[in-house]
């Protein structure tokens, strides 16, 4: 199996997966020497590929969450639930092909499912808009949000987007304003809600899916509130350093666990989901059931108000006086 | 012009005009939207609005206030509250060195100053934020004390006014950042639910994490005359689109075209406007005052 796209770092991985390809295939690939040579070789591709992967820069991370083969969405929407049905448009504008939403069923439970989808392929890519959502597509998930706590079913979310979309039909239609009515209605979202990042977590545009109970990151996603090139180039003033970007930004997985924003971090094979969507697939549902079960018998009010209380509480400030300083690291 | 410059122009172009109250009478100014040579006189007796074309220039918090709110009817709350560097960021300027220089330029300790007034004899909860203060992005300390007023709003049964100036979340904290945008939206709806009133003033420029936030969800929407209001800043909608922008596009004007806000009213007449609405939607039955 050789890759169509791999990137710069993963390249020594890629070459020695490619003679091993060779080797295998060759007509004489039985004999004793070349199986010892390919049998050392595998050997190789494992200490290889722990050392590309096991100690990924953030920059490396962002560029796993883009991969154009990740598995988007609707991987998940066929692999983890079913019944699916899905509810389209936002009943003033359109039907935003970028966020996809409807009832579902999952481990035997109703819920009410929304999430952005890149889309796979040229084609799909252009039709979802790259998972970039217009305010029509905001308006249509606080439409299902509150049809959700209308009718009691759990909330689950899967954020996957570089950002809200930025043109001239967005901003007259009121995107930033579209954004702001979903955290609203997710703030005080009467059932539980559970979200999955499973790649980019970009800013507002992500937010608008987030503001949750239980919030669970792919080991290689992001959550961002600026995306590393426009950081880069707002101050940096360089588009190039958004390496650099990334890093100051602390956007992985494992750094908004010690930032106390994100809740659990679910495992990626070597080299990124992509490479085993399957068991990705099977894992994100583990962890929404598992959160599901817990959340499901929590009365309304107490829920609203451990959610009001879990975004109340973030922030890093030092108040009082100067020379008795009180800092409120929260959850830091 | 790129996206910073245009940000760094708009910084300057407010700090500017903050300065001006250092500036002693009888010295002539030059707008810096038409060009023309004003009297210092002149524009602090038109509300810092240039009588010839009049651009709105940025106000200092406390001339905000001073325009806006009674006479000495103004106290401020959480003072106290100040920014620290949870993730030592180290851009090409480090943080701390950019907190440091809005200190000194702006002599506030962040980008938004809160409290308790009365506009024409109506208490209010006010918060005007400060554009010369790191661009008035939104940090951990903006989102705890926005977030503080509307729950104070609460406990006092108080209409919220808050005017806006921002160029979105601030960077520089990261994700702490982003989540006060959920913070403050949660703040604002609770206040919201209790049946308080919220009037949100936008003015030149309010954008990004801000206006997708707590100054979208009021009650009623107000924009200052010719401010910038918009989601994205145009340089990254230039970039998605590769072409330019039309005239006027993400003007106050155009989102009122668009039935983004309730109304666009001049520096003048925002007082007596703000406070016919707190008398016609702001008390009801309660009657605090």
């Amino acid at each position: 199996m050789s890759r169509r796209f791999y990137m710069d770092f993963e390249r020594p991985v890629v070459e020695l997966e490619e003679r091993l390809e060779e080797l295998k295939k060759h007509p004489a690939a039985h004999q004793p020497d070349i199986a010892k040579e390919i049998k050392f070789l595998e050997a190789q591709m494992g200490r290889l590929k722990k050392r590309v992967y096991s100690n990924l820069t953030a920059w490396q991370k962002v560029q796993i969450s883009r991969h154009p083969e990740r598995p988007p969405f609707s991987a998940y929407l066929d692999n983890i639930f079913h019944d699916f049905i899905e509810l389209h448009g936002d009943r003033s504008f359109g039907d935003d092909q970028a966020i996809v939403g409807g009832l579902a069923k999952i481990d035997g439970r109703a819920v009410m499912v929304v999430g952005q989808e890149k889309g796979r392929g040229t084609h799909g890519r252009l039709k979802r808009n790259f998972g970039m959502a217009h305010p029509e597509g905001y308006r249509k998930a606080g439409r299902l949000y509150k049809l959700a706590g209308k009718f009691g079913l759990p909330l689950v979310t899967f954020i996957d987007t570089p950002g809200a979309y930025a043109g001239i039909g967005a901003e007259e239609r009121g995107q930033a304003g579209a954004i702001a009515e979903c955290l609203r209605t997710m703030s005080s979202l009467p059932v539980p809600i559970v979200t999955v990042n499973i790649g980019e977590g970009g800013s507002g545009g992500a937010l608008a899916l987030g503001v949750t109970d239980r919030f669970f990151m792919l080991e290689n996603a992001y959550y961002s509130v600026i995306t590393p090139e426009g950081c880069a180039a707002i101050l940096w003033q360089e588009k190039e350093k958004a390496p650099e970007a990334a890093e100051a930004l602390r956007l992985t997985a494992d750094q908004l666990v010690q930032l106390g924003i994100i809740d659990g971090i679910i495992p990626e094979p070597l080299g990124g989901a992509h490479r085993d969507p399957q068991t990705v697939a099977r894992q994100v549902g583990d962890s929404v059931i598992k959160a599901l079960g817990e959340l499901s018998p929590v009365p309304a009010e107490q829920l609203k108000q451990a959610r009001y209380d879990r975004f109340r509480r973030i922030g890093v400030f030092s108040e009082g006086k100067e020379s008795d300083e009180r800092a409120n690291r929260s959850n830091v | 012009m790129s996206f910073t410059d245009w940000l760094k122009g708009r910084e300057q172009k407010a700090r500017g005009a903050a300065d001006k109250r250092a500036v002693p009478d009888g010295i002539w100014s030059k707008c810096a939207v038409c060009g023309h040579i004003i009297f210092q006189k002149e524009i602090l007796s038109n509300y810092h609005v240039c009588p010839e074309c009049g651009h709105h220039f940025a106000l200092a918090p406390y001339e905000r206030i001073s325009m806006l709110l009674d006479d000495g009817s103004f106290t401020a709350i959480d003072e106290d509250l100040r920014p620290q560097d949870p993730l030592e960021f180290d851009g090409r300027k480090p943080y701390r060195q950019s907190l440091n220089n809005a200190i000194e330029t702006t002599g506030q300790r962040e980008a938004i100053v809160t409290g308790f007034g009365r506009i024409d004899s109506h208490r209010v909860a006010f918060g005007v934020m400060d554009f010369a203060f790191i661009a008035g992005s939104m940090g951990s300390v903006v989102g705890e004390k926005v977030t503080r007023l509307f729950e104070a709003a609460m406990a006092e049964q108080t209409p919220v006014i808050t005017v806006a100036g921002s160029g979105g979340a601030r960077m520089q904290e990261g994700m702490l950042s982003l989540m006060q945008m959920a913070k403050t939206a949660a703040a604002v709806e609770r206040h919201n639910q209790a049946g308080l009133l919220y009037i949100s003033i936008f003015t030149n420029p309010t954008s990004g994490g801000v206006l997708a936030s707590f100054a979208s969800l009021a009650d009623i929407l107000i924009a200052e005359p010719k401010a910038f209001v918009g989601f994205a800043g145009p340089r990254v909608i230039e970039q998605t689109l590769n072409e330019t922008l039309p005239k006027g596009f993400q003007t106050s004007a155009s989102m009122l075209e668009h039935g983004m806000i309730d109304m666009i009213v001049a520096r003048s007449a925002l007082k007596n406007t703000t406070a016919q609405l707190i008398a016609s939607l702001g008390y009801k039955e309660r009657s605090v005052v």
